[in-house]
């Protein structure tokens, strides 16, 4: 899954620096993740694991690094699999 | 300090009713010469309103958010220049409470507010960035525990008059655009040279010129918190709500101008309906809807702040963002109807029922900040956030 993360970050996060020199716990709005940039990550997101966010996973928390957007997705797959 | 104990036993209604009166004084000459509201500024000073949203162990008076837009909106209907200025300090100093409690040489300025009735200017945008205050090119240089910064500042409001300014910048000269930070910096760290002046249509006695900016402080005064979460967490959303209330003011004053109109006709002609009667209707009407939106934008700001993910949600920044733009777009048609409802004597300036000022400055709301811009964000925003589907949320 953090392949899966870090290649749609790299292609819809427009970042102005390579994703392979953030780790997995840098700070994603340090790195230049722009809040228009990180909507259109969720859709990539949401495409990819065909999931989709609930509102209250939707704040900048859940985005704020590749570990915290790894977390929140596994929470939302976990969450599906209760229900 | 005892000016301040005296002050605070003053009810406040009375203080600001008083600062409201010299706001209204010198409204139209404010307007007309496009000059700072001095005395209703000083007046601010007198009854120590410029502190009171700074916690009392402080020296404030902790006022709640929904407390303060009650004094906007009341000085919004007298002097929307004066009421802007003093709707903006408070947005700073929403900033400094929110995010400075934790850091000493903040909580010590903060306390210096309260105590010299500090007045706080604001630079957020910047030549090149297009208005998107969450970008910015200037950096902050720290080194040896001093901070540099040079901005080519489009807009600093009453940057003159400022005692200190909040000014954003890049955390440092590598850093993203949107790796902000926001710095204090007191009058004497700084100087300013004008680049634009401020000869707009309304809310003229801003005085928001355009300035360069160079300062230099202590390292210390950077506030100790991104100002991603600053504009997040206290800004956006006290910027929408004090503004909205202003304009408010704006709008109700019109409406009761219209309505004093329409009752002096009625005591003329007794017996018969005066033009304009049912037109009142529908205006109070529309400016009850203005009203409900801003109060229940009010508490929903309120009730976020006791909840961290609450208060960066999408969900909120949306509300937030539509508060702002229904009480900008709905106060024009209220202006325009009243001016319909006193004809002639709402267009000629210098009668009771004048209401060019009140067009001008209203016409701020959707381009001082612009509307489309907001409209922008809300809209890339509702593509992963969903409409709340209960009434009551």
């Amino acid at each position: 899954m953090n392949g899966e993360i870090r290649a749609l970050l790299a292609k819809l996060g427009g970042l102005p620096v390579s994703i392979d020199t953030i780790d997995d716990n840098g700070d994603l709005y340090a790195a230049g993740l722009s809040s228009f940039a990180s909507v259109q990550l969720m859709l990539g997101l949401e495409e990819a694991f065909d999931i989709e966010f609930p509102d209250h996973l939707l704040n900048r928390k859940s985005f704020a690094s590749i570990a915290a957007i790894e977390n929140t997705v596994k929470t939302i797959l976990a969450d599906r699999e209760v229900a | 300090m005892d000016a301040s104990a005296t002050a605070s036993e003053k009810n406040l209604k009375s203080r600001v009713n008083h600062v409201a009166t010299v706001a209204a004084a010198y409204a139209d000459e404010v307007d007309r010469d496009s000059r700072f509201p001095k005395e209703a500024v000083d007046a601010m000073k007198a009854e120590r309103l410029l502190g009171i949203m700074i916690p009392e162990e402080l020296g404030g008076e902790g006022l709640s958010i929904s407390e303060i837009a009650e004094l906007c909106s009341t000085l919004g209907q007298a002097c929307a220049s004066s009421a802007m200025i003093f709707a903006m300090h408070q947005i700073k100093t929403s900033s400094l409470v929110t995010h400075g409690n934790d850091a000493d040489w903040h909580r010590n300025f903060m306390r210096r507010i309260a105590a010299e009735q500090l007045l706080l200017g604001s630079a957020t945008t910047e030549a090149g960035i297009g208005g998107n205050l969450r970008n910015s090119i200037c950096a902050i240089d720290a080194k040896d525990g001093r901070c540099f910064l040079e901005k080519d500042a489009t807009v600093i409001s009453y940057g003159v008059e400022s005692d200190a300014i909040l000014i954003t910048s890049r955390s440092h000269k590598d850093a993203a655009s949107s790796d902000q930070v926001m710095t204090v910096f007191l009058k004497d760290q700084y100087t300013i040279d004008k680049t634009h002046v401020w000869d707009t249509l309304g809310m003229r006695g801003t005085c928001s010129d355009g300035f360069m900016f160079r300062g230099e402080a202590p390292a210390e005064q950077v506030l100790p918190h991104p100002f991603a979460e600053i504009a997040a967490q206290s800004m956006l959303a006290t910027a929408h709500l004090l503004w909205s209330s202003v304009w408010y003011g704006i709008a109700l004053d019109a409406f009761t101008r219209a309505q004093n109109f329409v009752r002096a006709a009625a005591r003329k002609a007794p017996g018969t309906q005066p033009p304009g009667l049912v037109q009142l209707a529908e205006l109070s009407s529309q400016l009850q809807v203005i009203r409900s939106n801003i109060v229940g934008g009010l508490r929903s700001y309120e009730d976020a702040c006791k909840d961290q993910d609450r208060l960066s949600s999408m969900g909120f920044a949306v509300a937030m963002n539509n508060v702002k733009i229904a009480s900008s777009e709905m106060i024009l048609p209220i202006i325009n109807q009243a001016m319909r409802i006193c004809g002639i004597m709402g267009y000629k300036n210098g009668t009771p029922y004048s209401l060019g000022r009140h067009l001008r400055d209203a016409h701020s709301a959707q381009l001082m900040i612009s509307n489309d811009r907001i409209l922008g964000n809300t809209s890339n925003m509702l593509l992963v956030h969903k409409q709340e589907t209960s009434l009551l949320g």
